[in-house]
């Protein structure tokens, strides 16, 4: 259900991108949030210029890690990374101290 | 451990777990001709009449968490430390299998230092994955990392015993598990050798060295190379955290145990939606926390482990 409702809100927002309207980028933000030791969602697509914001929502602290491109600081209980992509592609990622936790953003 | 769910769990998973042992209170270990065998329920008093050497481990105090499955952790590390000092016969010396601090700062190290150091031993830590998240990873290193190798491996000798503490909690790759990587590999290939096999070996480190439940990276990628370089020794006994809770299993040979937390306890593998912090009752939480305490006897080959928890 939440997904769903991530997913219809994800087309509004590409709506919005391709109106000329200057404030389109910071409504496109995105959020992932970490629940439970898992990604949610674990896969998200996003148009190039994008910010996508993720919330750690456990009492244990995790880290948000593509190598070679974005590495979070330590987010301790609600804390908060962001990382605005600004090329295409796919962006594996991964807690660096529970590796078992990966997720994917597809940038277009 | 009694309140927990197992009921609900069915043979499926009764079947997975079939050679690991629970222990929800103090059980003392003996080993003869390859098959464990329980003496029952012992106190801390039976154990120290025990002769030999006497060491003990604690694990994953988490000193600075504070969330509802234990807004003290320091308070519950002095608890256990307390029940150290009240020992009737003072153990050789500590280990520690990691996770001292929540998030590295250097106050949680320093608590940690404050209260541990009231047991007046002699205290050999590894670090666990919570112990390098400072900015600049340094903080572990500078306190505990002086005569260690790599990022902070290195072995010792205590009556007839040799110790390998080991760092499984250093460039975790994604969707694998804990790993010790090649360099420290072949460093334990050559501390081991021209060891005699009949040196009894204690391996030490944070995750376990064993596969317990890799679907919450309890296991280490790597592990099985560090067992294969032991194989010839009659004596082997593998000593982990992280998992906060008692699990034991024989292999021919080795031994593998995994110690109780001193700050909070854990689900059983595939019991809960995830591995975190496990919120009981507050009567019950101490049930979960403790010490363990290995007896080493000359001519014997197995280590005795008695794990006690703060209370129950």
């Amino acid at each position: 259900m939440k997904t769903l409702n991530r997913r219809d809100f994800g087309v509004a927002v590409v709506a919005a991108i391709l109106l000329p309207v200057t404030t389109a980028r910071a409504e496109g933000d995105m959020e992932v949030h970490i629940d439970n030791f898992v990604f949610e969602p674990a896969e998200l697509k996003i148009k190039v210029g994008t910010t996508v914001t993720w919330t750690n929502r456990d009492d244990i602290p995790h880290t948000i890690v593509s190598a070679g491109k974005f590495r979070s600081k330590t987010l301790d209980t609600d804390d908060k990374f962001s990382f605005t992509f600004t090329n295409a592609g796919d962006y594996k990622y991964f807690c660096s101290l529970h590796p078992h936790m990966t997720g994917m953003i597809k940038v277009e | 451990m009694s309140g927990h769910d197992h009921d609900h769990d069915g043979p499926n998973r009764r079947k997975v777990l079939e050679c690991m042992t629970w222990a929800g209170t103090g059980v003392l270990w003996t080993i003869t001709g390859g098959v464990p065998r329980s003496l029952g329920i012992i106190d801390s008093a039976m154990a120290a009449d025990a002769p030999g050497m006497t060491f003990l481990q604690i694990s994953d105090s988490h000193v600075g968490f504070d969330k509802p499955a234990n807004p003290n952790a320091l308070g519950t590390l002095e608890e256990a430390v307390n029940r150290i000092n009240a020992m009737p016969a003072k153990p050789s010396f500590m280990i520690h299998t990691g996770d001292i601090t929540h998030l590295s700062k250097a106050a949680e190290f320093d608590n940690a230092e404050r209260i541990i150091s009231q047991t007046k031993l002699d205290v050999h830590y590894v670090p666990g994955e919570h112990d390098f998240i400072d900015e600049e990873v340094k903080l572990y290193r500078e306190r505990y990392g002086r005569g260690t190798k790599g990022h902070g491996w290195y072995s010792f000798d205590a009556g007839g015993v040799h110790f390998v503490g080991l760092v499984n909690v250093v460039d975790l790759k994604a969707g694998g598990l804990g790993n010790l990587g090649a360099e420290q590999l072949a460093w334990l290939e050559d501390d081991l050798r021209g060891k005699s096999k009949s040196t009894p070996v204690v391996l030490f480190a944070h995750i376990p060295l064993w596969t317990v439940y890799p679907q919450w990276g309890w296991g280490t990628e790597d592990g099985g190379r560090a067992l294969e370089l032991v194989k010839g020794f009659g004596s082997v006994t593998v000593l982990n955290g992280h998992i906060h809770q008692v699990m034991q299993k024989v292999e021919g040979n080795v031994t593998f145990h995994t110690a109780r937390s001193t700050a909070f306890p854990q689900p059983a593998p595939g019991s809960a939606p995830s591995p975190g912090p496990m919120k009981v009752e507050d009567a019950k939480l101490r049930s979960m926390l403790g010490v363990a305490s290995v007896n080493f006897k000359q001519n014997e080959q197995r280590l005795a482990i008695i794990d006690t928890p703060l209370q129950g």
